[in-house]
């Protein structure tokens, strides 16, 4: 048996025992199973993959179940049509073998539709729990129609060894406004793989938000399409320790003329952790006056922890401004002292100047009881860490 | 008792040796100037006061009320009251003065076994003190020191001399970079702090600084050791003169 044939054995296994669904949902999911069959789990050999091993992912054995979401405050949840309107025609499985898994056992699929001109004034919640052994492929389409407000948070926690692969769509009509937040807590033993896939309408403004807290081994994938006029703000923040690993993957593809996109990832790594950024802005040759800034800071606190950091732009349009930048540092030795100086100890003054830098981040997130709770983690967090 | 006594202190910075044998001695309720040239070892003195790790004392003793000051971590000296006011204020993105603040001066009154202030009689201080320091309360807000014009940054650091109430106050350069107006002001949150239990030691460049704030005496430090002791008289002497009529040449060394 050749490699990849030995890693989609077991899934082969479970993607067989799975309950029936709709015959177009069926037919989705062999056309997947076989193109994840063909692609096998990506090698460090591939360069979207250079520096995450998932090896781990690929020899474990995990049972399938099928995820149960929590959603909380949302709109009745939209009729098949529109599931099967997108599905499987946002993000791609083609190339990417986590989506074709995903895709592969698509089953209880959340989808959010928020009508055309509505505002949902509260923010949609979505959860979804690992379980210890389990391999669980939550799948969430949010479906928002033109000149449409609304909010959604999406997050992830349990415990024990798991793997998550997740997949969520968004598709946003003109003029929308969309505040996207992914908040992952994962267990520390856990696999966590994302892709959010945004295709977003013109003058649509589109926010996403990717917190990283947890998790042994994490990929998040983001990749926004812009339309004209669109902006976008794609924030992420992650937190490791331990030996820790998260990638994030960001793809900024500027289609059209006069879009606008921010894009801040801040990353705080202490003990053996390792982190990658790989930041792609595309811009269009159509898409000229396109206006695109992307940071990346990252706060070292070891002699340990290790950070790749890459932009990637590749800019067709010439009446463009993209400008990047990315910083790996330490705490600032003169600020510590400045505490100290003022009584607080060497230990809090610590945890307050890496509190300190994922503020702005923070600071950017507009549903109060999620900024709440996350100062509170993170405060914990580097008392908990702070030498 | 003296509240602070140097003797013979030595201080490296990496292989440099910047102070070569300094005696001071300054008793509670006294005003102590400091002055010498650009380089003479002003500003380590403050630094290695206050506990900077940049530096290492290579010889010598410092006693501050009864103890041995070297042995204390920079938060321990501030929590036994001791206060640097700094040549250049470190901006801190992300972390509101008022947070600091509160963090700061209720760690130094437990510390002194008072008990801790919560928000309300905190801000009941601090708003007394910002009044005296002509300082916009909005600065609270603000992350510390972060985007402050250089009179402000000077200000916010007698400020939180004022809500701290430390024993012993190093202010190093306060004087620099202040136009007449601020520095009036400064002078004045200084000179409404001085009380016979408080000593301070005042390190400058300028003898302006001292028309304001008056000292009880005056010491001329140059390469790195004090090589003149006076009244206020000596730094009236020094602007006349220059360093130059004392036989001091500027530069020395970089410090």
């Amino acid at each position: 048996m050749s490699a990849v044939a030995e890693q989609t054995g077991q899934w082969l296994e479970e993607f067989t025992k799975q309950a029936a669904v709709a015959p177009w949902m069926q037919q989705l999911r062999e056309d997947a199973f076989q193109r994840f069959a063909e692609l096998g789990f990506p090698t460090t050999h591939d360069e979207e993959w250079r520096f995450t091993n998932v090896a781990p992912i690929a020899r474990a054995k995990f049972g399938n179940v099928s995820p149960v979401a929590c959603v909380l405050d949302a709109l009745a949840m939209a009729e098949s049509s529109v599931a099967e309107a997108y599905l499987g025609k946002l993000a791609s499985f083609r190339d990417n073998a986590f989506v074709a898994l995903n895709t592969a056992f698509l089953l209880n699929v959340v989808v959010i539709q928020v009508p055309r001109g509505a505002t949902v004034e509260k923010p949609i919640r979505i959860g979804y729990a690992g379980i210890d052994g389990a391999h669980l492929a939550p799948r969430t389409l949010i479906v928002v129609g033109a000149d449409a407000h609304c909010t959604i948070v999406e997050s992830y926690s349990g415990t024990g060894s798991y793997f998550i692969n997740a997949v969520t769509e968004i598709v946003a009509g003109d003029r929308a406004v969309v505040d996207h937040y992914k908040v992952q807590r994962e267990g520390n033993t856990a696999f966590h793989i994302s892709t959010t896939h945004a295709q977003l309408g013109r003058s649509t403004n589109f926010s996403t938000h990717s917190i990283s807290l947890g998790g042994a081994l994490v990929r998040n994938d983001v990749n926004v399409v812009m339309s004209e006029g669109t902006e976008a703000t794609v924030n992420g923040l992650y937190i490791v320790n331990g030996t820790q690993h998260i990638d994030n993957h960001t793809s900024i593809d500027h289609a059209k003329p006069h879009g606008t996109s921010h894009e801040l990832y801040k990353g705080i790594l202490d003990d053996k952790s390792s982190a990658v950024f790989n930041g792609r802005i595309i811009v269009r040759k159509d898409a000229q006056k396109t206006d695109s800034k992307q940071t990346n800071k990252n706060l070292v606190l070891s002699d340990d922890a290790v950070i790749d950091t890459k932009p990637e732009l590749q800019i067709l349009a010439d009446d463009v401004r993209c400008t990047h930048g990315a910083t790996i540092g330490q705490l600032d030795a003169e600020a510590l002292f400045y505490l100290q100086s003022r009584g607080i100890g060497k230990q809090q003054a610590r945890s307050l100047l890496t509190y300190a830098f994922a503020q702005d981040v923070i600071d950017r997130i507009q549903v109060p009881d999620l900024r709440d709770q996350l100062e509170k983690v993170l405060f914990e967090k580097f008392h908990e860490h702070a030498r | 008792m003296a509240l602070l006594e140097i003797k013979d202190l030595h201080a490296t910075v990496g292989d440099r040796e910047i102070l070569k044998g300094i005696d001071l001695t300054v008793n509670a309720g006294e005003v102590h100037a400091i002055m010498g040239p650009n380089g003479s070892g002003k500003s380590t003195l403050a630094q290695v006061l206050a506990g900077r790790e940049l530096y290492t004392v290579t010889g010598g003793q410092v006693t501050y009320d009864g103890k041995n000051l070297l042995e204390l971590s920079p938060e321990d000296r501030a929590r036994a009251g001791i206060f640097l006011a700094f040549q250049y204020p470190v901006e801190i993105p992300g972390v509101s003065n008022m947070y600091f603040l509160k963090a700061a001066l209720n760690t130094v009154r437990k510390a002194q076994g008072q008990e801790e202030l919560d928000a309300f009689d905190f801000l009941t201080l601090v708003r007394d003190k910002m009044t005296l320091m002509g300082m916009d309360q909005t600065l609270l807000n603000r992350p510390v020191n972060t985007g402050f014009s250089g009179g402000e940054k000077k200000r916010n650091e007698i400020f939180q001399m004022a809500v701290l109430e430390p024993r012993l106050a190093v202010l190093d350069e306060t004087d620099s970079g202040l136009d007449i107006d601020a520095l009036k002001l400064v002078a004045h949150g200084v000179n409404t702090l001085r009380s016979p239990d408080r000593a301070m030691v005042l390190v400058t460049h300028y003898q302006r600084l001292l028309d304001y704030i008056v000292p009880d005496f005056v010491h001329v430090l140059s390469g790195g050791r004090i090589v003149k002791s006076g009244g206020k008289d000596l730094a009236l002497q020094l602007e006349k003169e220059g360093y130059a009529g004392l036989g001091i040449a500027d530069d020395e060394e970089a410090a």
